[in-house]
């Protein structure tokens, strides 16, 4: 049965390693899904035999399942065949050629947010020199990871070059058959980011994706794998606070993490896609499948998020506790504004004993956003001694917003133990009238308010990082008053 | 410096301030009293620029500036401060961000450098000293948790630290235990200069034995009823507002505070 699975595949191979030679040339695939386009892109990847058969089978299988219709999401229908699955990066010819050609809008924003100089073309995907772009960024961060033993690369390098590793683990937090996306993503991801850490290493430096050669254009289908070997401690910064604008309307990353013994992961995200414009035209839909694995005994995995942009926010950074005495926790600041909508929370799944959670949901929505928290918190029967900490807060400015909060608890075991906390606050006349008494500007008046409000999610944040997210709060909630 | 003549405020439809007059010069400090609900701190906070309550008549400029035109922020900026009766939390904001963020806007406005945020901890320590207050209040959250008399002390602080052209003080020595009247007392007397005026709210006149001001008026029903010298404050504290002809239910809610 194998063998002949393997044939088949093999097969079907060769047969688009041939018409892969006059495609190699081509910089985007035309539009449309199908096996042969799986089979082109894993090909001008040079992927692995095992590759390509892992994206074939989930393909199959997603083909049979259906989109979900979330209750308190709109979208118009996706059509999947509409999107191109591959597209080279962008030579350097065909990218603005210096700042003057930037829309001034996007460079307004990178000035309120304080991006230097230097990094606001490469944000803004300016032909920067490419000698300095790779060679500075790479000394900075490759030679202390090489000399820790850290692997950092691309997931498709990985793939390539340590295939051990990726087979072992792809897969095995978020199956491609978790659901819709994640089973699309699992056929057609395009990069992302692989990290290793082995035992008993304690990563020297944070890593970032923004660091990482690359990282742009890492288009719609991000998959990204990060392994903590025993007792090893890792943090991983996501994103960054300039504002993304993509052709690309739909976004289904799917990050995986995993954590051995006695390791830890702290995960943080900065996320700010394009939200679209006042009237909600154009914004990113982001659907993400976010999963850590606490498969070792002490591990933990902490995801912190800040969430301000896309038109659609779906995503639930969730941890599997599997380990005895496993950790994990989740702190999120989701902002909404306009016509966005964000539907996030997490999903904390006790299976080991003594295993423990904290979530702590800030959730902020202005204009005539909407807000849902959904929370789900789970005990098997062996959780023996679990428990977990929840406290979900809601704050509204103006009052054609909404805030909804969602939590689910399912216990199949006795000695488990919830503690849930609830709060809906809103920016009070009180507290703008005694800031702009003391002579503070209405909206610096918000955003304090706001910043205050998210205290403890940002404390969670490296330090530079929650200066960021304050600052990009800020620029968010432009327009909130008035 | 402030001139309020013929003021007539309403909230929600309900006219509460009925044609005040008032002039307040530089230099002075005057003490408005009156019984519960009479329009005392609707007075403050509409000079202050609350926009919950509509100013339906009147005219009100400071230095000769219409006030009433300008926007909260404005006023502030261009000296009106506003002690609280009953400060407002906001949870998560530390005090010392709160009051530097303050103090920036108000030297921006001047065109001063802005405090970077070591200097202002150095000033803000010296300050909360001359309010008995703990530094440690900096760190907590705005009036977040803070005793009422707490918050009082917290109010002069800010008042110190701001330096306003024309300070009001609603009750700000309401709730205060003896050592703390004193505080606040030396806090208000530290304020007093030439170029300041103070408008202070009070239902005792033990306060005025710290401060004592220029004049005393008496509030009741949203106009003012009597106006003296700091002897007024002795006779209201002997004879209550009654022989003011001041309605009966007045008095009773007043003397229940
Ligand atoms: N936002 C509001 N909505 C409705 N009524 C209000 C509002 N604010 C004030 N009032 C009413 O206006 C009247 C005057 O209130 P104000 O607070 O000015 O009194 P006060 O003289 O300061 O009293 P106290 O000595 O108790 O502090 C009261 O009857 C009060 O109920
Ligand atoms: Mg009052």
């Amino acid at each position: 049965m194998a063998t002949t699975d393997q044939e088949v595949n093999e097969l079907i191979k060769r047969e688009y390693e041939h018409g892969f030679v006059t495609e190699i040339e081509a910089d985007t695939f035309e539009p449309g899904l199908n096996e042969d386009v799986i089979a082109r892109l894993s090909a001008i990847k040079k992927e692995p035999e095992f590759m390509l058969e892992w994206r074939l089978k989930a393909y199959r299988r997603w083909l049979e399942m259906k989109e979900p219709d979330w209750a308190h999401v709109g979208y118009p229908k996706i059509d999947y065949n509409a999107i191109s699955y591959y597209s080279a990066p962008k030579r350097p010819e065909d990218m603005p050629q210096s700042l003057d050609e930037v829309d001034p809008e996007l460079l307004r924003t990178y000035e309120k947010l304080g991006i230097p100089l230097h990094e606001r073309e490469k944000l803004a995907g300016v032909a920067v020199d490419a000698v300095f772009d790779s060679v500075s960024v790479a000394t900075t961060f490759k030679e202390p990871l090489a000399k820790a033993g850290v692997i950092f690369c691309s997931i498709s390098e990985a793939v390539r070059d340590y295939p051990e590793l990726v087979q072992k683990y792809l897969g095995t937090v978020v199956p491609h058959t978790d659901n819709y996306f994640a089973g699309l993503n699992s056929a057609v991801f395009s990069d992302g980011t692989f990290v290793y850490v082995p035992k008993g290493v304690r990563c020297p430096m944070e890593l970032s994706t923004y660091f990482r050669i690359n990282a742009a254009n890492t288009g719609q289908f991000e998959r990204t794998l990060i392994i903590a070997d025993e007792g090893s401690y890792v943090s991983y910064l996501e994103g960054c606070t300039a504002p993304m604008r993509d052709e690309n309307q739909l976004h289904a990353a799917v990050v995986e993490l995993v954590a051995l013994d006695d390791a830890q992961i702290k995960y943080s995200t900065v996320q700010n896609w394009y939200p679209g414009d006042e009237n909600g035209k154009g914004g990113i839909y982001n659907f993400v499948t976010k999963r850590g694995a606490c498969i070792g005994k002490n591990s933990k995995i902490s995801w912190t998020q800040v969430e301000t942009g896309s038109a659609i926010t779906w995503k639930y950074p969730s941890c599997i506790l599997r380990g005895e005495n496993s950790v994990g926790e989740f702190y999120s600041v989701a902002l909404t504004h306009n016509y966005q909508q964000a539907d996030t929370g997490t999903k904390m799944i006790h299976l080991g004993k003594n295993t423990s959670s904290t979530i702590i949901s800030k959730g902020i929505s202005a204009g005539r956003s909407s807000n849902a928290y959904r929370g789900l918190v789970k005990f098997g029967p062996r959780a023996e001694g679990a428990r977990n900490f929840t406290q979900c807060d809601s704050l509204l400015i103006g009052d054609q917003c909404g805030a909804h909060t969602f939590p689910y608890i399912e216990s199949l075991n006795k000695s488990a133990i919830v503690e849930h906390e609830a709060t809906t606050s809103k920016v009070s006349d009180e507290q703008m009238f005694l800031c702009r008494q003391r002579g503070i500007d209405p909206e610096q008046a918000v955003s304090m308010i706001v910043n205050g409000f998210c205290k403890e999610v940002f404390k969670e944040l490296p330090m530079e990082f929650a200066v960021e997210a304050g600052k990009l709060l800020e620029v968010s909630l432009e327009g909130s008053v008035g | 410096m402030l001139s309020i003549k013929n003021l007539h405020a309403s909230v929600e439809g309900n006219e509460i301030l009925k044609g005040i007059n008032l002039e307040i010069k530089a230099g002075e400090v005057h003490a408005i009293m009156g019984p519960n609900g009479s329009g005392k701190s609707t007075l403050a906070q509409v000079l202050a620029g609350n926009e919950a309550f509509e100013v339906t008549a009147g005219e009100v400029t400071l230095n000769g500036d219409n006030l009433m035109e300008k926007a909260t922020e404005d006023r502030a900026r261009e000296g009106v401060f506003l002690a609280f009766q009953y400060p407002v939390e906001i949870p998560g904001v530390s005090n010392l961000q709160f009051m530097r963020t303050a103090v920036n806007a108000m030297r921006h406005h001047r065109g001063e450098p802005e405090m970077n945020a070591a200097e202002f901890m150095k000033l803000a320590r010296e300050v909360s000293k001359q309010v008995d207050l703990d530094p440690a209040f900096l760190k907590r959250g705005v009036n977040e948790g803070f005793s009422g008399g707490e918050k009082k002390r917290n109010e002069i602080m800010q008042a110190l630290l701001l330096q306003p052209k024309l300070a009001i003080l609603d009750e700000t020595d309401s709730g205060l235990d003896i050592d703390a009247l004193k505080v606040v007392a030396d806090g208000v007397n530290a304020l007093r200069s030439e170029d300041r005026a103070i408008l202070m709210v009070t239902h005792y006149q033990r306060l005025l034995d710290h401060i004592v001001p220029d004049h005393v008026h008496v509030l009741a029903d949203g106009k003012i009823v009597k106006s003296g010298g700091r002897e007024l404050a002795l006779e209201l504290e002997e004879r209550g507002y009654a022989w003011l002809g001041i309605r009966e239910d007045d008095v009773a809610a007043s003397s229940a505070n």
